[in-house]
C-alpha cells in the first residue's frame, strides 16, 4: 500500500458525511434535532474543506481520488484543486449561516411532525452540490443533479400551501426539462467517445476534433449539455420557474436555492468546459459565444422584470436571473480572467442574495406577511437588522464599491479588454445593467426606511431571535471583508482554473 | 440518410426522446405531462441499451469458460440504464404524489386551471 495522504480523503469523506446524516434523520423524529445533526454535518465539512484548502493551495495541487479498487479508465473519481475547495467551503459557510440564520423561519413555517424531513432534503441538497463540485465522473454528476432537483422541489414545497405547491410543479417541469436533456447529452457523448471519467473523455474528445471524425455528434452533445445546464440554472429564456418557487417557499429555501443551487450547475458546467470539451473545442463550436449572448440578455431582461415587479421575493428572484446573466457572460468571455470573474461573482452572490432572501422574509414578517414593496415602507425601522442587511445585499448586488458586488462587476470590466470583439458589448451592457440594478434596488431600500404614519395600528418593533442577528452580521461582514481583501480570493481562483486545464 | 436507416434504434430513440420531451413541456393535463418525462427517460435507455449490444456477444457472465473479451458486450451502459431507471421511478414516484395533492386541492389536472385559480386565490 503506498503512501496514503489524509487531506485526500476530505472530498469523500465531505460528501458521504452529508449523505450518511441525510440517512439517519428520518430515524429522529424531532426537528430540533434533526437541525443539531444538519448543523454539526456542516460545520466538520466546513472544517475539513479549509483545511483541504490550505493543504491544496499551500502544494499548488490538485488531485484525484480513486473511488473503489478499480483504477481510471473504468472505476469512479473525485477531483479537487483550489478551486473545488475554495466552492466547497463557501458553500458550507453560506448553507451554515442561512440555515442557522432562518431556523426561525422553518420552524414557523412547516408543520412541526415534517420539520425533520426538511432537515433529510437540506442534507441531500448539501452532498449533492459537494458532489457537483468534487465529481470527476460525468454519469455520477447526472446522478446527483437529480438527487438535487428532487431535494430542491421538496424544500419548495416544504410549506405546503397551494401556491407552494404550484410554484413546485413548475419547477419540477421546467427542471426535469433540462436534466432529460443533459443525460441525453451524456448518453451521446459516452457513445461517441466510449469514456465516462472527465480525462478519459477529454482525451476522445480531442481526438475526434482533431480527426474532424463525429463533428456532428460532438456539437449536439455540448449543446444538450450546456442548454440542459443553463435551463438547471436558470439563463435567462429558462428563468420562469425561479419567481413562483421562490416566492412561495420558506426563505430559508430561497436563500439555498438561489445563492447555491443555481451555482452548483455553473460549477459543474465550467469544469465540463475545462476538464471535458476543453476551451477551443467550445470555441470553435461557438457554444460559449450563445452563452455570451444569453448571458447578456439575461442581465438585462432580468433586471427589466425585476422593476416591473411589486412583490420583494418575486423581485429577488428576477434579481438572480440578471446575476445568473453575469456569471454566463463572464464564461463566455472565453478567456481566464472572464472565467475568474465569473467564478468570483459566483461567490459573490451565494453570499449576497442568502442574506437578501433572510432579511426580505424577516421584514416580510414584521410587515404582517405582505410582501408587496408598498406594505414593507419602514420595515427597516421596526426591524433595524434586517433592514440593514438588505440595504448592505442591495447596495452589494448594485456594484458600489466597498462590498463584494462591485469586485466582481470590476473584474467582468477589466476581462472585456481581453475579449476581442466582445467589449463595447460587455462594458455597453454592464453599465445599462448596473443602472437598471440601481433603478429597482434603490426605491425598495429608501420604501423600507421611509417612516409610516398609521393611525390606531402602533409601530411595534420586531423581535429578532439572536442567532438570526448574529448570522447577518457575520453575512454583512463577510460581504464588506470580500469587498476589501479580495486578492487572496482571486489568486486562489485563479490558481484553481490553472490547475483545471 | 442511410444512418438514419442503420442506426434505426437510436433514431427511434431520438423521436421518442421528442415526443416525450414536447409532452413534458407543452401537455396541460399533469399525468400526461408526466407520461411524457416516461417517454423521454425511457428513450434515453432504449439508446443506450441499442448503443451497448453488439450483434452476436452475449452478456458478460461467464458460464462456459470463455475469457476473450471480444465475446461480451460492454456491461457499463447497462448499469447506466439501471441507475437511470431508479432515477427515474423516484422522479415519477415524488411528481405524481404532487398532482395528487395538486388535485385534492384544486379538483383539477389542467395545469391552465390550476394556475388561473391560484392567481385568483392570491388575489384574494
Amino acid at each position: 500500500m503506498e503512501h496514503v495522504n489524509l487531506v485526500h480523503n476530505i472530498p469523500f469523506f465531505s460528501i458521504f458525511i452529508a449523505m450518511f446524516s441525510g440517512i439517519i434523520t428520518p430515524l429522529v423524529k424531532n426537528g430540533k434535532i434533526a437541525h443539531k445533526i444538519h448543523m454539526i454535518m456542516v460545520l466538520i465539512v466546513m472544517i475539513m474543506s479549509a483545511i483541504l484548502l490550505m493543504n491544496v493551495v499551500k502544494n499548488g495541487e490538485s488531485f484525484t481520488f480513486m473511488m473503489g479498487h478499480f483504477p481510471a479508465p473504468w472505476g469512479n473519481e473525485l477531483r479537487a484543486g483550489p478551486l473545488e475547495a475554495l466552492m466547497a467551503l463557501t458553500f458550507s459557510v453560506v448553507m451554515f449561516l442561512t440555515v442557522t440564520g432562518g431556523i426561525e423561519f422553518i420552524y414557523h413555517d412547516v408543520v412541526p411532525e415534517k420539520q425533520s424531513f426538511y432537515f433529510i432534503m437540506m442534507n441531500a441538497i448539501f452532498g449533492g452540490m459537494l458532489s457537483l463540485i468534487y465529481t470527476n465522473d460525468i454519469f455520477t454528476a447526472y446522478v446527483f443533479i437529480e438527487i438535487i432537483t428532487i431535494a430542491s422541489c421538496a424544500l419548495i414545497m416544504a410549506k405546503g400551501t397551494a401556491q407552494a405547491m404550484v410554484g413546485t410543479t413548475h419547477y419540477l417541469v421546467i427542471s426535469l426539462l433540462g436534466s432529460g436533456l443533459v443525460l441525453l447529452g451524456i448518453c451521446i457523448l459516452y457513445s461517441i467517445t466510449g469514456h465516462l471519467l472527465f480525462p478519459q473523455i477529454k482525451e476522445s474528445v480531442m481526438q475526434l476534433f482533431q480527426s474532424g471524425e463525429y463533428s456532428f455528434p460532438l456539437l449536439v452533445v455540448t449543446g444538450f449539455m450546456f442548454i440542459g445546464i443553463a435551463i438547471k440554472s436558470a439563463l435567462f429564456p429558462f428563468h420562469s420557474m425561479l419567481p413562483g418557487a421562490y416566492q412561495s417557499a420558506v426563505p430559508t429555501s430561497s436563500g439555498i436555492l438561489s445563492g447555491l443551487v443555481l451555482k452548483s450547475y455553473i460549477i459543474l458546467g465550467i469544469k465540463l468546459i475545462y476538464s471535458v470539451f476543453s476551451v477551443d473545442v467550445m470555441l470553435n463550436l461557438k457554444i460559449l459565444d450563445i452563452l455570451f449572448v444569453f448571458g447578456l440578455a439575461g442581465m438585462v431582461m432580468g433586471s427589466v422584470y425585476a422593476m416591473r415587479e411589486t412583490r420583494m421575493k418575486r423581485m429577488l428572484a428576477y434579481s438572480s436571473v440578471a446575476q445568473i446573466g453575469y456569471i454566463y457572460m463572464g464564461i463566455g468571455m472565453a478567456s481566464r480572467i472572464g472565467m475568474v470573474a465569473a467564478c468570483f461573482h459566483i461567490l459573490a452572490h451565494a453570499v449576497t442574495k442568502s442574506m437578501l432572501f433572510l432579511c426580505c422574509g424577516s421584514m416580510v414578517e414584521t410587515c404582517g406577511n405582505k410582501e408587496q414593496i408598498y406594505y414593507l415602507r419602514g420595515a427597516g425601522l421596526r426591524n433595524p437588522l434586517a433592514g440593514i442587511g438588505f440595504t448592505v445585499g442591495a447596495l452589494s448586488m448594485v456594484g458600489v464599491p466597498l462590498f463584494v458586488g462591485f469586485i466582481s462587476k470590476l473584474y467582468f470590466a477589466t476581462a472585456s479588454i481581453y475579449a476581442p470583439g466582445k467589449m463595447a458589448a460587455v462594458l455597453i451592457v454592464l453599465g445599462i445593467s448596473m443602472i437598471l440594478n440601481a433603478l429597482y434596488f434603490l426605491p425598495s431600500v429608501i420604501a423600507i426606511w421611509t417612516p409610516v404614519k398609521k393611525e390606531g395600528e402602533e409601530a411595534k418593533k420586531a423581535v429578532i431571535s439572536p442567532a438570526f442577528g448574529v448570522c447577518i452580521v457575520l453575512f454583512i461582514l463577510i460581504n464588506i471583508g470580500m469587498g476589501i481583501f479580495y486578492r487572496p480570493f482571486i489568486s486562489i481562483i485563479e490558481m484553481g482554473i490553472s490547475l483545471l486545464q | 440518410m442511410s444512418h438514419l436507416l442503420i442506426n434505426y434504434y437510436e433514431a427511434a430513440s431520438v423521436i421518442l426522446f421528442g415526443i416525450g420531451f414536447m409532452n413534458l413541456l407543452l401537455q396541460n393535463n399533469l399525468i400526461k405531462k408526466f407520461i411524457g418525462l416516461n417517454i423521454m427517460d425511457t428513450a434515453v435507455y432504449l439508446f443506450l441499451a441499442a448503443k451497448g449490444y453488439i450483434f452476436g456477444r452475449v452478456a458478460p457472465i461467464l458460464t462456459n469458460g470463455v475469457i476473450d473479451a471480444d465475446y461480451y458486450i460492454n456491461p457499463v451502459p447497462a448499469g447506466l440504464v439501471l441507475t437511470g431507471i431508479v432515477v427515474s421511478v423516484s422522479v415519477t414516484a415524488f411528481s405524481l404524489a404532487l398532482v395528487q395533492r395538486l388535485y385534492k386541492h384544486y379538483g383539477t389536472l389542467n395545469m391552465d386551471e390550476i394556475m388561473k385559480l391560484s392567481r385568483e386565490r392570491e388575489g384574494e
